[in-house]
């Protein structure tokens, strides 16, 4: 190893050498990049189900993936497979035979509602009664593995640990809406380990159901701005409601930056840096002082061996709720202090909405096409600047700008934060 | 990189149908052979659900209002967390406790099971099934039920109860999820990139919803409980268990740092997948199996087999084989079978054996053969019920704990 495959700690670099991204605005890098910097929206109006009597109407869901997409389950499987097998790719490398493990942040999921009534309208029961006594005596008379499947948090992994050929134990996991990042975390350090030279990294979520929508709904945790459907997300604007649900799907492929050169793969950024730090105050809200977050972001800094005045743009977690973008603020602003102001700062959610589960990993494939193109794509629909929030937010169009270092933050429900710092590629 | 160090196992928090604490489990396990175990059947026939006995769950979550926002799952995994960290010592300090990493291995929480019945009796007849869920589902649900549900908020309840906020990591899938989340704090352990981490699962079995799910692929034991072992042709199949399992492991400069005494060292924690021919899968976890150093009459296998019998029966060859001679006890037997769990509490109830220098009587007389060495070693194994193999050494330590 040269000096330059090592970090300020004499950890080996970690190189971005794929990515692939499925989202509401298309399937694949290239659709999704053009439309994120040209300031389009994904966001629709719901027709997946019936929203009547709803208070929330529209969404991101991605509706192209096929017959997989009946289900959570198989749409969250049909995005990763799409994302990942597109990142492997990018990086030359087999996609039936990847050859490093898989690191994959997916929804919780569980038995839905379609299966329930279709368990209930079969014969074969004693109970009359509706309930799980009677699905129980169903089952017993009429078996299927097919559903069952669909009910195990591994069956995603598995499926695409046979998909991708990777190697060893997928790790599935869920950090909520910091689980994306999470993923990338769980690879860069599987790297600097040296347990493996690299990593496939994926974050998907499927699971925008009349449940789910009714739950976070019950929350207020949605916009209901549903007059104009791609004008409801509105991160950090004064008359922002609440977050869009999303789905989509994000991969990157993380190398040892030295075995990357080796093959003479193509590098497109690195990950410098990743930081997290729990919140114990609330299920649902931040400590009001920011301190977690404001721990989760130095984390991130130190990591990467960088200051603030080392980040040049912020991939925002953005959500357009009250609570979230006024705490990111806050967060950012101890930090940053002064150089606040000059960092522009914006959210690829005023798109493509909030993928959940798989936002932290969408974002940060968005975060290294910035570092490699010097585009940095716009927070739309900001008519309406928050003046309690003093940022500069790329309003409604994309800039270009060099940039050498991506600040990207993912902060979730039960006191999830994470922090990825992500940098451009050195010969870029 | 740096060089790995060892990993010790400083504090353990279990909590089955057998009672609270490792010491109450190791004491049931020494009134000798054939333990019976304490299943719950009424309510739940023709299924076996090893229950919990009553908790107070206030010694360990002393706010009502946290209480109130959780269900059975998450006081269970949150409770027996707290055990962990009180028996290793840690005091509730929250500058202490914010150094402190953490990986849960969690599925999901419960369901209101009264609502979903309401939907599905609403939604018979004429009724536009969607119209039924939108207006049943927004009037009925409570809407903090959600974050009793969340996987991810098992460890945002730990963070809020018990103040662990180094980092927050919930890892998912079924028995993988126990086997990984072992292996993670392992090796960052191991490797330098963490000090302390709390890790573990938990699983609360009294829940049709995930049994109906289970047995909607003919998983689950009926009509006739059998010990693991003796589970064979119709009679074989899962008997779920509620265990919270949760410990702490550490470095052994931090642990030494605040005079903090270990159970057992973790030499490794592995887990592996694949196709599931029986070949292949036995070949598998062959590969994982460590060599011990110790004879064999001293080292303690400690399967976590889930009564599914023909996986078991690959296990037990393979264990035949490669570890023969050394006395195997399928602890499903008395705890059942608790998924996400299985794994931590059998390096729970390992760790514990190991520092009292304890031989475990047969859980099964017929099936599993007396022992009468203190073991040195343990090795404890989880094969998922559907995939996913794992397995993990445990090793005594020269002036650990009593």
């Amino acid at each position: 190893m040269s000096a330059s495959d090592t970090d300020f700690l004499g950890r080996p670099v970690i190189a971005v050498t794929g990515l692939g991204i499925v989202s509401s605005l298309g399937r694949g890098v290239e659709e999704n990049w053009e439309a994120l910097t040209a300031g389009r929206s994904g966001i629709h109006r719901i027709d997946r189900f019936s929203t009547e009597g709803l208070r929330t109407t529209i969404s991101g869901s991605v509706d192209f993936m096929g017959e997989m997409g009946e289900t959570s389950t198989g749409l969250s499987y049909a995005m990763a497979e799409a994302a990942g097998s597109e990142a492997i790719r990018m990086a030359g490398l087999k996609d039936d035979d990847f050859g490093g493990p898989l690191f994959l942040a997916a929804p919780p999921v569980e038995m839905e509602w379609q299966h329930r009534l279709l368990l209930d309208r079969l014969d074969g029961a004693a109970i009359e009664e509706a309930g799980y006594d009677r699905l129980l005596q169903v089952a017993r008379k009429h078996p299927d593995p097919s559903i069952y499947h669909l009910t195990q948090c591994s069956r995603i992994s598995e499926l695409l640990a046979d998909r991708l050929g990777t190697r060893g134990l997928p790790i599935t996991l869920s950090t909520a809406c910091a689980s994306g990042a999470s993923a990338i975390q769980l690879g860069v350090e599987a790297i600097r380990r040296g347990e493996t030279s690299r990593a496939i990294t994926i974050g998907t979520d499927g699971s925008i159901t009349q449940e789910s929508l009714i739950r976070f709904s019950l929350l207020s945790a949605l916009s209901t701005q549903n007059e104009v459907p791609e004008k409801a997300s509105k991160p950090f604007s004064k008359d922002r409601d609440g977050f869009v649900m999303a789905e989509g799907a994000g991969a990157l492929v993380l190398e040892s930056y030295a075995e990357a050169k080796a093959r003479g793969a193509r590098i497109y950024g690195l990950i410098l840096g990743c930081g997290e730090r729990a919140d114990d105050f609330h299920r649902t809200r931040s400590k009001p002082d920011g301190s977690p977050i404001i721990a989760a972001i130095k984390a991130g800094l130190a990591d990467a061996g960088l200051g603030p005045e080392g980040i040049d743009y912020i991939n925002a977690h953005g959500t357009s709720t009250p609570e979230n973008d006024r705490m990111e603020a806050t967060g950012l602003a101890a930090v940053f202090g002064d150089e606040l102001k000059s960092t522009p700062i914006s959210s690829n959610k005023s798109m493509i909405g909030h993928t959940l589960t798989a936002a932290g990993a969408i974002e940060a494939a968005f975060s290294i096409l910035s570092l490699k193109d010097g585009i940095l794509p716009p927070t739309i629909n900001h008519a309406n600047p928050d003046p309690a929030i003093e940022l500069d937010v790329v309003p409604n169009e994309a800039r270009r700008q060099e940039i050498g270092a991506v600040l990207s933050s993912s902060f979730g429900f039960g006191g999830q934060n994470a922090c990825l710092v992500l940098g451009r590629a050195p010969d870029a | 990189m740096t060089e790995p160090r060892d990993v010790l196992i400083t504090g353990i928090g279990l909590v089955s149908s057998l009672g609270e604490g490792i010491g109450a489990h190791l004491d049931a396990f020494a009134r000798g052979p054939g333990l019976q175990p304490n299943i719950k059947t009424e309510g739940f026939e023709p299924y076996f659900v090893h229950g919990l006995p009553a908790i107070d769950w206030s010694k360990q979550i002393a706010k009502k209002g946290d209480l109130r926002q959780m269900e059975t799952w998450q006081k269970l995994g949150t409770y027996s967390a707290g055990l962990a960290l009180e028996d290793a010592g840690i005091p509730m300090d929250e500058a202490v406790r914010a150094e402190i990493d953490m990986i849960v291995a969690a599925g999901g929480g419960e369901r209101d099971a009264s609502v979903d019945a309401m939907v599905m009796d609403r939604a018979r007849g004429p009724n536009d099934p969607e119209k039924v869920i939108n207006e049943t589902l927004s009037t009925e649900l409570r809407p903090t039920l959600f974050l009793a549900q969340l996987s991810n908020l098992l460890a945002g309840n730990i963070s809020i109860v018990h103040k662990v906020t180094g980092s927050s990591r919930t890892f998912m899938g079924e028995e993988a999820a126990g086997i990984s989340a072992l292996y993670s704090a392992r090796a960052r352990i191991a490797s330098g990139q963490s000090e302390i981490c709390l890790v573990g699962s938990a699983f609360s079995a009294e829940r049709k919803d995930l049994i109906l799910n289970f047995d909607l692929a003919e998983l689950m034991l009926k009509d006739e409980w059998r010990p693991v072992f003796a589970r064979t042709g119709d009679r074989q199949g899962i008997a779920v268990g509620s265990v919270g399992a949760f410990l702490v492991l550490e470095s052994p400069e931090h642990a030494a740092a605040r005079s903090a005494k270990a159970y057992a060292r973790l030499v490794s924690a592995l887990g592996d997948r694949g196709r599931r021919d029986l070949e292949k899968t036995a070949g598998r976890f062959a590969d994982l199996l460590p060599k011990p150093t110790a004879s064999m009459d001293e080292v303690l296998v400690l399967s976590g087999a889930t009564g599914l019998s023909e996986i078991t029966g690959v296990e037990r060859k393979v264990l035949a084989e490669l570890l023969a001679g050394a006395p195997v006890r399928a602890y499903g037997s008395v705890l059942g079978h608790s998924f996400e769990a299985q794994m931590p509490a059998g390096v729970a109830l390992a760790a514990g054996a190991l520092s009292r220098g304890m031989a475990i009587p047969p859980f099964d007389t017929g099936e599993e053969r007396p022992s009468e060495a203190a073991p040195r070693q343990a090795v404890v194994t989880s094969i998922g019920h559907l995939h996913g193999e794992g397995v993990c050494l445990v090793e005594t330590i020269e002036g650990g704990r009593p």
